[in-house]
């Protein structure tokens, strides 16, 4: 049961990328220029996301668990540190760079594109260095 | 801007459908590392999540629809981009999705600020491309 849900929500996540244009670098990095030709469009991707994820999660707490059973595993990180700010900071000019955060470029592996492979490798890279040299948060 | 909202609906859909049906936070930083770790059980949703995922791509384009995407083709900027991301997501604990969905609809402030953050980076880094009159 787990893995179909998790299969379903992927596909449906994937889906949902694609329709928005989200998986477009041009049209990201055209979502990010404010000071020059601003495309706003994006916004409504986020905040429709956000708004639908804002009910299910209000909806989840008066649950004791999900509806394929174990538990809630919420996010135990809460401070705002060094670590947190350094790593968004990074994350965004590489975002900024070539217009592709990391759910688009998995969603466009199967085109193929010799740049998408390009940054995934790159991804991938980024992701092990991380995690061999730092490792992982402790709350 | 009608694509967008519906794009957006059924992202909140799929993030809603994890945390109600397994608990389950949908951010592609988490899922992306659990794939190296999948000899531990707790994590191999993010195998089945990872295959939904990718498979998006064939059905939406057997279906008729079209994705049209533009990206540099200069592989050091690619390279340079993909490890600043793959390194910051990892460290910051999360990216779009995690922070910016999820986070933010279950108004973490950490998740909030990493947002603000990271799209101000973001803007930066294309107003100064802009400047410096690197197209991309």
């Amino acid at each position: 049961m787990n893995a179909i849900l998790a299969l379903v929500s992927g596909l449906l996540f994937g889906l949902g990328l694609l329709l928005s244009g989200m998986n477009d670098p041009a049209k990201v990095r055209a979502f990010l220029d404010i000071f020059g030709q601003w495309k706003p469009e994006l916004m409504a991707v986020m905040g429709a996301a956000v708004v639908v994820f804002f009910f299910a999660f209000r909806w989840s707490k008066g649950r004791s668990q999900p509806f394929a059973g174990g538990e809630f595993h919420l996010p135990s990180l809460q401070r705002i540190d060094v670590r947190l700010i350094v790593g968004a900071v990074l994350f965004g000019v590489g975002w900024g760079l070539v217009g592709l955060c990391p759910g688009p470029a998995l969603v466009d592996l199967l085109s193929f594109r010799p740049e998408i492979i390009w940054f995934l490798l790159a991804l991938i890279a980024g992701n092990r260095l991380a995690h061999w040299l730092i490792g992982p948060a402790r709350s | 801007m009608y694509s967008e909202l519906a794009g957006g609906l059924l992202i909140g859909l799929a993030a809603a459908v994890l945390w109600l049906g397994i608990g389950r936070i949908s951010g592609m930083t988490g899922v992306m590392s659990s794939l190296f770790a999948l000899h531990e059980p707790q994590r191999r949703w993010s195998l089945w999540f990872f295959i939904g995922l990718v498979a998006a791509y064939p059905l939406f384009h057997l279906a008729g629809a079209e994705a049209p995407m533009t990206i540099t083709d200069d592989p050091r900027l690619l390279i340079a981009a993909g490890l600043l991301v793959g390194f910051g997501t990892y460290i910051g604990n999360g990216c779009t999705s995690g922070h910016g969905v999820c986070g933010m609809g279950r108004l973490s402030l950490r998740s909030v600020i990493a947002t603000l953050v990271f799209m101000a980076a973001g803007i930066a880094t294309v107003a100064v491309m802009n400047q410096l009159g690197v197209s991309v």
